[in-house]
């Protein structure tokens, strides 16, 4: 190309259009993929917004799983998970737990006998570095089949629309399997007496590469004792957490940690389907609690249980719910945590 | 430094465009990323962490490059205002290019997250567990990714105005693909 330096005289405004277009498609493209375009896109943060109560969000808690008490404790592995895993957490050893009791509603005054959901978070540490994280409920199944679902019961149920439930229903018929579970009163006593399961499917890839797609629950030793909403009710609101503290003081608690593994044609990708019974189910070790510590300065506050946080020998398989959860965990981690003086570590001047 | 060169070398050439592609993917992979919750959530954050870390290294080797070999010098006839622009908004990019990996790695160490990269291969934590140090990191991330591509926006205007209005040789210092270094530049 011939090279003549333009005089500033001779001006020319297509090189100015020039610009302008590749700067302004530039940014089109950017506010594109960052979703401002797309008002319809279901994003972290409108999730994380539809889990609010009427009030706004509880500030420096949990956006849900809200009420909660830390604890630590171990993970005494067998070696059974290594057939299937080459995760070092599954070979034999112990390693430490830090984890928190909760329950499943986004107030965290929420009293026991309001809540049905009952959930466990587990952070287990190897020596490597690694981390398994993994948040579980008492649910048998999960009430919905994809997130795109769960955000429209949670739509669907803060709606003044009296057909609202209904229509959801209708849209998402597997909900009604979960109801018998949802409406029973035969509750337990104590958060040491419920089974909590991973509902989510993941792989477990063993040293030869081989993926096998695995569930997994945490079976209490202690033998449940039934009771109804109506008797915890007159426990008190916050029974499940003295009772737990007492309980662990005076000997620590285990579960043993049972992984299902799917058979071929499973419903891997839908947590609102159970699989049938008989699935293969190895033992792979034991979970022990042995300490109980509040949550407001307890080690459990400022962990994010992100089921998707998995030590090489797991990973996320074709369901869509630990990628959403993931999503939404980080958004609420990311918001309590900027409200930390909503949440005061001392309990002298706390505001709530 | 050799003020005479005309050109920038050819490792520094080759490393700007590198690095090109991967900044501006990790500007579009970090937005893209926050703003959905399918499955892609987390294949573009698998994808965030390994290559913010890799723009760390590279940024480091190419500031190594350019105390080596220095820059051409700008065109004499530049008006100064436009020459304080140039060199301004060099010094910003070298800062943000090592800065944006340090306060994204920091920030998950704030929040106790592991800093996985790939498999097993993980970073240690290079700050304590803190609710305070994690919202400071978070927002000095966000907001300096937007200030960021604003500024690769501006870039990109300005070298297209140094090539379209002034052809004055600027753009050829790093767009040549010519390996040779031209002795003088074309008509100053
Ligand atoms: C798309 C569906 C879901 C959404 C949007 C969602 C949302 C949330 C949020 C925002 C938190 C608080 C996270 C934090 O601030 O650290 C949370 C906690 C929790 N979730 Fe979910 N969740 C979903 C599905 C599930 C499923 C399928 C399970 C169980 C199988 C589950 C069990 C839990 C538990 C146990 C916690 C408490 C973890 C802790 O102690 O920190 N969630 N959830
Ligand atoms: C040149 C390097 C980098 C650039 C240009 C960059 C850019 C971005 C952008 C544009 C976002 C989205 C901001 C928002 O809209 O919220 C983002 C988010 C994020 N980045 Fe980076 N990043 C870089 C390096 C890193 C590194 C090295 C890490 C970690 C090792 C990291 C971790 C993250 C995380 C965790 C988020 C999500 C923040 C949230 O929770 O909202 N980034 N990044």
């Amino acid at each position: 190309m011939a090279q003549s330096s333009a005089s500033p005289k001779d001006f020319r405004l297509w090189p100015f259009v020039v610009i302008a277009a590749v700067v302004g498609i530039a940014a089109i493209c950017f506010a594109y993929t960052a979703g401002w375009l797309s008002p319809n896109r279901l994003t972290p943060k409108k999730l994380v917004a539809g889990l609010a109560p009427p009030g706004g969000p509880a500030l420096g808690h949990r956006r849900n799983h809200s009420k909660g008490i830390c604890f630590t404790g171990t993970f005494e592995a067998n070696g059974e998970g290594s057939a299937l895993s080459k995760a070092p957490v599954f070979v034999r050893g112990q390693y430490p737990i830090v984890g928190r009791f909760n329950l499943g509603t986004p107030n965290p005054n929420a009293e026991d006998a309001m809540v049905r959901t009952r959930g466990l978070g587990i952070l287990i540490t190897t020596p490597d570095g690694q981390e398994w994280r993994s948040a579980m409920i008492n649910a048998p199944i999960f009430p919905v089949s994809n997130p795109q679902a769960f955000y429209d019961l949670l739509t669907a149920s803060a709606s003044k629309d009296p057909n609202a439930m209904k229509n959801f229903i209708g849209a998402n018929p597997g909900f009604l399997t979960f109801l018998p579970w949802a409406k029973s009163d035969q509750w337990t006593e104590s958060y040491a007496e419920e089974p909590y399961n991973s509902l989510n499917s993941f792989l477990f890839v063993d040293e030869s590469g081989t993926k096998h797609p695995v569930r997994w629950s945490l079976i209490p030793a202690a033998q449940p004792v039934s009771i109804s909403p109506a008797e915890l009710g007159k426990r008190g609101p916050d029974y499940l957490e003295q009772e737990i503290t007492q309980r662990v003081a005076a000997g620590p608690q285990h579960w043993k940690l049972m992984v299902t593994v799917a058979n071929p044609g499973d419903p891997t990708a839908d947590p609102n389907k159970a699989w049938p019974a008989d699935r293969r189910t190895i033992d792979v070790g034991t979970m022990t609690v042995q300490q109980i510590e509040p949550e407001r300065d307890g080690p459990c506050r400022d962990i994010n249980y992100d089921p998707t946080v998995l030590p090489a020998g797991i990973t996320t398989s074709d369901d869509p719910f630990p990628a959403a959860r993931s999503a939404a965990y980080s958004r609420s981690y990311n918001s309590r945590t900027a409200e930390e003086a909503d949440y005061p570590r001392t309990a002298t001047g706390a505001k709530q | 430094m050799t003020t005479t060169r005309t050109r920038f070398a050819v490792p520094q050439r080759i490393l700007h465009w590198l690095m090109a592609i991967c900044i501006l993917s990790m500007l579009f992979i970090g937005v893209g990323m926050v703003s959905t919750i399918t499955t892609k959530y987390l294949t573009l954050v698998q994808i965030h962490k390994p290559l913010g870390i890799a723009i760390l290294v590279l940024a480091l080797i190419r500031l190594a490059l350019r105390l080596y070999y220095g820059a051409p010098a700008l065109p004499a006839d530049l008006p100064t205002p436009m020459k304080l622009a140039a060199e301004l908004s060099q010094y910003i990019f070298y800062a943000l290019m090592i800065a944006m990996p340090l306060i994204g790695w920091a920030m998950l160490s704030a929040a106790e997250y592991p800093v996985v990269l790939f498999g097993s291969v993980h970073l240690p934590s290079i700050l304590p567990v803190s609710p305070s140090l994690h919202t400071l990191l978070w927002h000095a991330h966000y907001y300096l990714a937007f200030a960021f591509f604003g500024l690769i926006l501006m870039h990109v205007s300005a070298i297209l105005f140094h090539k379209l209005v002034r052809n004055d040789g600027v753009f050829e210092a790093m767009a040549s693909v010519s390996t040779d270094d031209q002795p003088e530049r074309p008509t100053h």
